[in-house]
């Protein structure tokens, strides 16, 4: 093989894919595993009923029972929903790559480029440690300072993550809603920072980047490998965060049965104007995902947190976390950070006190 | 050869250059094997995403880990 590599190589890659099915193969086996996924799903419902008031003999009515049958119904259906969406949206991310981002933000103007910014966020491929060659990304490509920022919040809060919890715990209004207030706090932020003139605030060395045009080698993906490409993801994703769901879906659970109703209505009602402020500061230090943040939100709204305050939390801690500030360091004065985090966190107030005063 | 993987050390990254390095290993390939973790050098090649490789000035794939086998697809 090592003596003829060229033609070698090539047969043996072509071998490698006609093993696996052809495009036909490949969409029937989606369609039944898409089958089986719905047939298996609609059944976690009476399947947690009946392991735990049959099997078990636990009364409908006691602490542990209701506990027992929230966690043995949510943990798969929240697991089983997140397997479905980050394969989908793993499909959707092996269009939408970073470099694309870049092209299209590059030409925009404010306002329009933010709200671009903003729904670019949720969809294309971000990780926290990718921040840094983001932003120089963006900044050399000539995206404006708060287009950038638009992206920069809206891609760790609005993702398919918090979203699919949000569905699957709460149901699809409360999910919509986190959707178009989490795009709009991240379009005015953005907007408001891209008004403030910061850009003496970014560090130096990243003003003088001259970016390189990438000799990119040959990325033309078939169908099987974004199919592969979001497989990869779900592994890689669901395999991350399934501990925070499972955990967080039991504390949810022994919230869900052992705080008495309406318990948090004093403390995360809607009747403290204090309630608000203070969620979101308690949340900016606390690293977690919305993995495990999403399914104890849930449970708090059951014992008569309020909605406004809720929603303030979650993002507060989904948006502003602090290995990120860590890390946007490098490339953004402190005080560049500390206005970022000032007018993101005026944002979520609004959204907080907002829910709070409309629900 | 010139390999360099590029990232600034997330636990991807690490896993890049492992698969990185047992394929050479498993291709019997003598490459030169550089970790990038400076953004300018990044940037200079026009990669804004992370793990990244390049070979030979080649940018292979960006923002992705990839995979022992990927790897020796490009080898070859």
């Amino acid at each position: 093989m090592q003596s003829k590599p060229q033609c070698a190589c090539t047969e043996t890659v072509r071998e490698g894919q006609r093993r696996g099915p052809g495009m036909t193969g490949q969409l029937a086996l989606g369609v039944l595993a898409l089958a089986a996924w719905y047939a298996l799903y609609s059944q976690l419902l009476p399947f947690s009923n009946w392991l735990t008031y049959s099997a078990l003999g636990l009364a409908e009515t006691s602490h542990l029972g209701s506990a027992i049958q929230f966690f043995v119904y949510d943990t798969p259906k929240v697991l089983m929903l997140l397997l479905l969406v980050v394969f989908l949206v793993g499909i959707i991310r092996s269009f939408v790559t970073v470099d694309w981002t870049r092209k299209v933000l590059a030409g925009k103007k404010e306002s329009v480029g933010n709200v671009l910014a903003a729904l670019l966020g949720v969809v294309t491929p971000f990780c926290s440690c990718s921040a840094v060659p983001l932003f120089i990304g963006f900044m050399t490509a000539g995206v404006p300072l708060g287009v950038t920022f638009s992206f920069l919040i809206s891609a760790p809060m609005v993702n398919e993550i918090a979203l699919v919890l949000l569905y699957g715990l709460l149901g699809w209004e409360l999910a919509a809603i986190y959707f178009v207030t989490g795009i709009a706090v991240a379009v005015i932020a953005g907007w408001v920072m891209g008004r403030m003139k910061l850009e003496e605030h970014v560090e130096d060395w990243v003003r003088e980047i001259r970016a390189g045009e990438a000799n990119m080698a040959d990325q033309t993906m078939t169908w099987s490998d974004r199919f592969r490409y979001a497989l990869d993801s779900v592994k890689d994703i669901v395999g991350r965060v399934w501990k925070f769901v499972v955990l967080g879906i039991a504390v949810g659970a022994a919230i869900h049965g052992y705080v008495p109703e309406g318990y948090l209505a004093g403390i995360m009602g809607d009747s403290s104007w204090w309630s608000v402020p203070l969620s979101v500061v308690i949340g900016i230090p606390m690293y977690t995902n919305a993995a495990g943040v999403i399914p104890v939100v849930e449970a708090l709204l059951g014992k008569g947190a309020a909605v406004g305050t809720v929603l303030a939390f979650m993002m507060s801690v989904i948006a502003l976390s602090f290995p990120e500030m860590v890390i946007l360091r490098k490339v953004l004065k402190p005080r560049l950070i500390a206005i970022f985090i000032g007018v993101v966190g005026c944002g979520i107030l609004l959204v907080g006190y907002l829910f709070n005063a409309i629900i | 050869m010139q390999i360099q993987v590029m990232g600034p050390g997330c636990p991807k990254c690490e896993e890049t250059k492992k698969n990185v390095i047992d394929a050479l290993a498993e291709a019997g390939i003598a490459a030169d094997v550089t970790k990038v973790t400076d953004f300018q050098e990044m940037a200079k090649v026009g990669v804004f995403s992370t793990p990244a490789v390049v070979i030979d000035g080649e940018v292979k794939v960006v923002g992705k880990c990839p995979s022992k086998a990927e790897v020796l697809g490009w080898l070859k």
